[in-house]
């Protein structure tokens, strides 16, 4: 259906190509999964199926790329249409029109199906991707998940024969993500489409492949086979493969199914282990209680000041209520974060996790109740002081750089948060070792841009430091990296809120897990206790040795040392 | 219901509107076609229109009051409210007056005058709330296509950029740098700007993936003929519109205008063939449709006739200020003008609840 034949792409003012000497095959109603490190031409591949690469990037592209017999260099990419249904990494930006049935007719009106057609393909689609309570809602009004649907229900109404979809659960919950992936293999099973996608979160996505193309690193030539073949030697793999090359299984298990019905001896072997301390380091003043319930901390009064000026509580939030027009985002939440603990926020998309963090550092304002960083009122705090108390780095990392180059970027934030000249670049070099002065921070990959504005918030040395959404598009690399340099943090006595949709970096870095539901907290516990029990934030390790309350691999591989 | 239908009712009573100066019947046809919206609108964001349309107007007539009483009116009257301390203009500036005398009658003109203008922009700020506009524009012709997805992307794309200005704005205050001020946006200004270019490129690349933009291959006769009626059209429309103008053309003048109107409207209907698109549930224009859009008509109809058949009413229809009379509720056009309720009646009940309201600006992308 799809064939590559010894493709090599080089963009204009490109000095390595994108991608080099690709080959492969995908057959008709397949369901193949494109993986590799960040940075080795995954969109590249994806984009040149729909023909988007090179007509619309420009670049040149050598060798040949068919789909279903369509040579892409004589047919652009809206002869492509009727073929090729595209889904990019943000759909957001793929929307036309601002209603959901408008929008799934678009495609079909720009190929002119008769309207009876239409309306029929409309309804199918509705109902297949259960999307029928929004046919018309604006598609502003919709939460992430609805997006992703809605954005592939779009192109699937011209029935086209190919799917492409480029990270189509980043950003998304566990519980929205299993959705969307149900109605893939709904396509793939019932309607026989191929679909090809790009997806780093493999924990997610790799037990529904047929079979997996990778591309090892930039330059090199991609390596095709089944997901048992491919993850047995690919540097990218999810924690149950991680498990079974451990354990030394082989194949590798890529499901927790397959891997639970092979982890009898490990579960044995780990039976009489002490399960490691996973507790906030100590720290010089004795700031840490346990955990308290959620019910008693209403009515707790605050531990009696210690003598020390500087407050026991990194930030405490007290019955907080925020409205957002009349809408109740948060309902007398209360949470409190001690210096040197990690807190992980869960939920689902929309469930008040980035208004608790924006409230935190007095971007939303309080409708009822408290919030205290540090001893100030976030919001009435000016900004130029409430840098030193608290740092959140946001979803979208970009938006904190303004400037366009790593130094000035640098002195800027030295300059902002009052701090000696080069403190910042020093955290830089620290953080991400080998970035140039010079280079713009739009050229760096995602996980670069990350760490640059984590640097630039912790140029200040803000004792609370509140992370939203950090792994979106993070390959497992960018990730290692990153909850080394946050444990590092959390280990001087940096007290960390991380918000996110990835149980296994909450495993990996939260000491307490607290989560969110409509706006209330439902959970907040030791992150063994709240997330073994929880089907959908269970780490894949957790549910591969429960009753035991593993969480990640490298515990165990402590615990088998 | 088609949304066309609402444009014409609300021409409609602005045609009648424009045909009067009586406060009375403005009153009545304001109050009338704010009954209409009340009832019939819908919660969705182009509804909450007509609150700045009604403030337009209300800021017209204070303004045309303004200018009558600092300005002074041509309206000669005897009636002194207040004087004013004049301004001492030189000579050359003779025939301008700044301050003196302030006449009830001027000021009961301007009134008159200025509640006209505000009546009529009520009329257009009705068809805003109760027209869907994308709908609207997804009834252009096959040819004007283009244009349409234009206006709709950017209808689309404003609230986008100033949901970027109000994130990045936010995301200042995290840099340690005041969220407030012109300083703060000028400085976002560079940033957002790029999103903005980001994001056309990725929505013109999913058009463009999606098929927009496929021609359908049209023989070289059809494609020449199109040119020819489209160009002669327009030609034919300027030199009917000249010669409607000028005194010399009066004989010619409407047939040339007419006959280039059919050629260009037949140079756009042939161009739509070049476009293969087909519409999806397009609107069509039932009978709710027709009552509405008749009942604007008639309104219209109604009032002009009066103005012109019936000296009485003609004379209600302007009610004097010199001498300064109190103005009479006319009974024929006062009725006509009650027509322009049956909109209220016949178009179909807004589903309310349905949408969302956008929240405050945070950090996130997701709906909060």
């Amino acid at each position: 259906m799809i064939r590559f034949e010894d493709v090599s792409v080089t963009y204009e003012g490109a000095r390595e190509p994108a991608c080099l000497h690709v080959d492969f095959e995908v057959a008709e109603g397949e369901l193949v999964l494109l993986v590799g490190p960040s940075g080795v031409g995954k969109s590249t591949v994806l984009g040149a199926v729909s023909g988007l690469v090179p007509h619309f990037t420009g670049g040149t592209l050598r060798g040949r790329v068919t789909v279903d017999g369509r040579d892409t260099r004589t047919h652009k990419p809206r002869e492509l249409a009727d073929v090729v249904g595209t889904v990019g990494q943000d759909p957001s930006a793929h929307f036309v029109t601002d209603t959901v049935e408008d929008e799934l007719a678009y495609g079909m009106e720009s190929l002119g199906l008769a309207p009876d057609v239409m309306r029929r393909r409309v309804e199918e689609t509705l109902d297949l991707l259960g999307l029928a309570e929004l046919r018309d809602r604006p598609i502003a009004t919709l939460s992430g998940g609805q997006r992703q649907r809605v954005a592939i229900g779009s192109v699937l109404t011209p029935h086209p024969r190919v799917l492409v979809l480029d990270e189509p659960t980043s950003a998304l919950d566990p519980a929205a993500a299993e959705e969307v992936l149900a109605v893939l293999q709904r396509l793939v099973h019932d309607l026989g489409t191929t679909v090809l996608m790009a997806e780093h979160r493999l924990e997610r996505v790799v037990q529904y492949a047929d079979r997996v193309v990778l591309l090892p690193a930039p330059g090199a030539a991609p390596v095709v086979g089944t997901p048992a073949e491919v993850m047995a030697v690919s540097p990218v793999y999810p924690p149950v493969v991680a498990l079974g090359r451990l354990a030394g299984w082989s194949p590798p298990p890529l499901t927790v199914r397959d891997a639970r019905r092979r982890a009898g001896d490990l579960r044995e072997r780990l039976a009489d282990r002490p399960y490691p301390q996973h507790t906030p380091t100590p720290l010089s003043m004795p700031a840490l209680e346990p955990a308290p319930s959620p019910r008693r901390r209403f009515r707790r009064n605050p531990p009696p000041p210690p003598a020390n000026p500087t407050p026991v509580h990194a930030a405490v939030v007290d019955a907080l209520t925020v409205r957002h027009a009349r809408v109740e985002a948060l309902r007398r939440v209360g949470l409190t974060v001690s210096p040197g603990e990690t807190v992980a926020l869960m939920g689902r998309n929309g469930a008040g996790k980035s208004t608790l963090l924006g409230a935190m550092v007095g971007l939303v304002e309080p409708a009822a109740g408290s919030v205290r960083v540090g001893g100030a009122v976030p919001h009435r705090t000016a900004p130029r002081d409430l840098v030193r108390r608290v740092g959140l780095v946001p979803q979208e990392p970009r938006d904190l750089l303004y400037a366009d180059t790593v130094a000035a970027e640098c002195a800027a934030a030295d300059a902002d948060a009052g701090a000696g000249a080069g403190s910042c670049r020093a955290l830089v070099s620290e953080l991400l070792p080998g970035v140039a002065d010079d280079t713009h921070p739009r050229d760096l990959s995602e996980g670069q841009r990350l760490a640059l504005a984590l640097a630039v918030v912790l140029t200040a040395r803000p004792p609370l430091l509140l992370l939203d959404e950090p792994t979106r598009g993070l390959d497992y690399a960018a990730k290692a990296r990153l909850v080394a340099v946050l444990r590092a943090l959390a280990a001087e006595g940096h007290a960390i809120v991380l918000a996110t949709h990835d149980v296994e970096l909450a495993a990996e870095l939260a000491h307490r897990v607290v989560i969110l539901a409509d706006g209330e907290m439902v959970a907040d516990g030791p992150t063994a206790e709240v997330v073994v029990a929880s089907p959908s934030f269970a780490p894949q390790v957790a549910k591969i040795l429960a009753p035991q309350r593993w969480l990640t691999v490298a515990q165990v591989r402590e615990a088998l040392r | 219901m088609h949304p066309g239908a609402w444009w014409v009712w609300a021409l409609g009573l602005g045609i009648a509107g424009s045909r009067t100066t009586n406060p009375l019947l403005l009153g009545l046809l304001i109050v009338v076609a704010g009954y209409v919206v009340a009832v019939r609108r819908t919660d969705a964001s182009w509804a909450r229109s007509y609150g700045a349309f009604v403030k337009l107007g209300l800021a017209v007539l204070v303004i045309r009051l303004g200018f009558a009483v600092v300005l002074g009116s041509p309206v000669p009257g005897s009636h002194i409210l207040v004087t004013l301390p004049e301004l001492p203009l030189p000579h050359w500036a003779q025939g301008v007056r700044v301050g003196g005398r302030v006449t009830g009658e001027g000021v009961v003109f301007a009134l008159y005058d200025g509640l006209r203008l505000a009546a009529l922009l009520i009329c257009v700020g009705a068809a805003n709330a109760l027209a869907n506009p994308s709908r609207l524009l997804k009834s252009l012709p096959g040819a004007l296509y283009e244009i349409g997805v234009a206006v709709v992307v950017a209808l689309t794309f404003a609230p986008n950029l100033i949901a970027d200005i109000q994130r990045l704005r936010a995301a200042r205050r995290l840099r340690g740098r005041p969220d407030r001020g012109v300083r703060g946006l000028l400085q976002v200004g560079l940033p957002v700007l790029e999103g903005a270019l980001e994001r056309s490129v990725a929505l013109a690349a999913a058009m463009e993936a999606r098929g927009y933009g496929r021609t359908a291959a049209v023989p070289a006769a059809v494609r020449r003929t199109t040119g020819a009626l489209t160009l002669g059209g327009l030609l034919g429309v300027c030199a009917g519109t000249y010669g409607l103008l000028t005194a010399a053309g009066g004989t010619y003048g409407l047939p040339v205008l007419l006959a280039g109107l059919a050629a260009a409207l037949g140079g756009l209907w042939l161009g739509g063939r070049r476009s293969p698109r087909t519409r999806f549930r397009p609107d069509v224009w039932g009978v709710r449709a027709w009552l509405v859009a008749g009942s604007g008509v008639l309104v219209a109809a109604l009032v002009i006739l009066a103005s012109v058949h019936s000296p009485g009413s003609a004379a209600a229809l302007h009610p004097g200020v010199v001498p300064l009379v109190s103005p009479a509720l006319p009974l024929w056009p006062a009725v006509a003008v009650l027509v322009g309720l049956v909109p209220a009646f016949v178009a179909p009940s807004p589903v309310r609840g349905r949408t969302g309201t956008p929240g405050t600006p945070t950090l996130s992308r997701e709906p909060s």
